[in-house]
């Protein structure tokens, strides 16, 4: 009889006590939303409906490099040998199974026959663009100290220049080389697939000028996408698959000894 | 019992311990401060999408275009665009040999396009690389009018050759020269692959044949044929077994060579 009133009078307290206490957390979830102002940037209206990639025929790629000088001039890269958004290498397999691998210039004037060509028999030979691959499971992503830089929805990896604090960790962590240090702003910078034409219903500069259509671009999901053909006419490779990165740039007709 | 009884009195009365209430004092404190320290640092719109700033996204997107596009070169020269697009050169942007044009298009009179004549332009895609594709068309620059500007006999909008190649090492340079220093150096390339006139300015719609079966190379190396004497001969039934005989030789540049 007598314990089922002091019985209550516990519950009671300890709601009240708990509910106290709950106001605290609640309170500071409140004020964390209230208290910045939530501004939504200009023209930001990512989406989920694209999923961009790229495929790269090699035995289409001719080495002129129209694609690197277009890269350069339609992003403002630094003219100088070390900065590239894309670039493009030759792979020349010896018959003693050497395999040499240049770029002069990343391939921006175009390439002239190597000299060694005339003395030693040339097994195989063939050109490789490259570019940022745009991966899935980005290492440079994870890496970055301070979240500027990012996959957005679409599947574009992108640098954030005005929060970049420039400590190069991605540089390191990129397997494929992709990015680099530009020297005027002292940010990291790399492919953007060119995002701005993109938006604006264009083909990354690169795509546009390539004149043997070796890059294809499109998207991943949709059937009427020019990559979805060409997925289905040809085997796909990526670049490093053991590194478990997931690339969006893929190749057909790769050659084993390309890294 | 009592115990009990005592302790829900002391709890009616004072609602919230004394030492609860300093403890969320301190608490309360040190969520202001930490607000205050995140509304200073983050950005403002660090977080909205991702662990990102989503301004960011509108920064990259907003920056201005160089190539305007195929498309937009045809809106007026749509006589060139029309020429273009039934040779050779279809594939091929027009911003590829005059340069970035988006200045151009959006006012024609402020800037010009470079039209480049000079050789060197047109070699950078058609010069002589063995890594480039097979039938992909080049010249050695050394031997394809040394002196000659490319524009000359080219139109670059529909360059199909003036005169077609009389010979098949204008366009098949590899494998002319590896052939030529082979035993088979004597051999007609169109004693193999017979190719239809068209081949000439059409390649890759009138295609050459090529020899299917093993009695072709028969003709010569087969015991028992007519060929000259000390052409290698072997027994076609027993060499070889099930193979083709360009599965295991060359034959622009068969063995001993």
């Amino acid at each position: 009889m007598g314990k089922e009133p002091s019985g209550h009078a516990i519950d009671e307290t300890r709601r009240r006590l708990i509910c106290e206490l709950a106001k605290l957390p609640a309170a500071t979830v409140l004020l964390s939303l209230t208290g910045p102002v939530r501004a939504r940037a200009e023209g930001d209206e990512e989406t989920d409906e694209h999923h961009y990639a790229m495929g790269i025929q090699i035995d289409r790629c001719i080495g002129c490099g129209l694609c690197v000088e277009a890269c350069k001039v339609e992003n403002d890269v630094p003219d100088e040998p070390f900065y590239f958004r894309t670039w493009v290498e030759r792979y020349t397999i010896y018959e003693d199974g050497e395999v040499v691998v240049d770029s002069p210039h990343g391939g921006r004037d175009g390439f002239r026959p190597r000299s060694e060509d005339e003395e030693r028999r040339v097994l195989r030979s063939f050109f490789v663009p490259k570019l940022c691959n745009h991966c899935d499971n980005p290492p440079c992503v994870q890496v970055c100290p301070v979240g500027a830089t990012f996959k957005t929805r679409e599947g574009v990896v992108l640098v954030d220049s005005d929060y970049c604090i420039g400590c190069r960790y991605c540089i390191q962590a990129c397997p494929y080389g992709a990015r680099y240090l530009d020297p005027r702003t002292k940010t990291a910078d790399k492919c953007t697939f060119c995002y701005h034409r993109l938006r604006r219903g264009l083909l990354p500069a690169c795509v546009e000028v390539c004149p043997t259509q070796a890059r294809v671009f499109g998207e991943l999901e949709q059937q009427a996408s020019p990559l979805h053909r060409l997925k289905r006419f040809e085997p796909l490779h990526v670049l490093k698959p053991e590194l478990n990165t997931d690339p969006k740039v893929f190749y057909t007709d790769l050659d084993g000894v390309v890294r | 019992m009592v115990g009990t009884q005592h302790g829900a009195t002391m709890a009616r009365r004072r609602r919230i311990p004394g030492q609860l209430v300093r403890l969320g004092i301190l608490f309360a404190l040190l969520a202001g401060a930490l607000l205050y320290v995140r509304g200073r640092f983050v950005p403002l719109t660090f977080g909205e999408l991702g662990h990102y700033r989503a301004a960011a996204i509108g920064t990259l997107a907003a920056q201005s275009i160089r190539f305007a596009g195929m498309e937009a070169c045809a809106e007026c020269h749509d006589d060139v665009a029309a020429v273009k697009q039934r040779s050779y050169h279809r594939g091929l942007s027009c911003e590829g040999c005059h340069g970035a044009a988006s200045a151009h298009v959006e006012d024609p009179l402020a800037s010009t396009p470079a039209i480049p004549k000079e050789r060197q332009r047109c070699l950078r895609c058609h010069r002589y690389l063995a890594s480039r594709p097979t039938g992909f068309p080049q010249v050695l620059e050394r031997v394809h009018h040394p002196v000659k500007a490319c524009v000359e006999c080219h139109d670059p909008h529909d360059p199909a050759p003036p005169i077609p190649p009389s010979e098949c090492a204008a366009c098949h340079g590899a494998i002319a020269r590896t052939k030529a220093v082979s035993h088979h150096w004597s051999l007609d390339c169109e004693q193999c692959h017979a190719a239809p006139a068209e081949h000439r300015q059409n390649p890759r719609a009138f295609l050459p044949k090529k020899p299917t079966e093993r009695a072709f190379c028969g003709q010569c190396h087969a015991r028992g044929s007519d060929a000259p004497v000390g052409i290698p001969r072997v027994d076609l039934a027993e060499h070889g077994g099930r193979y083709l005989c360009w599965q295991c030789h060359y034959p622009h540049a068969p063995e001993g060579g």
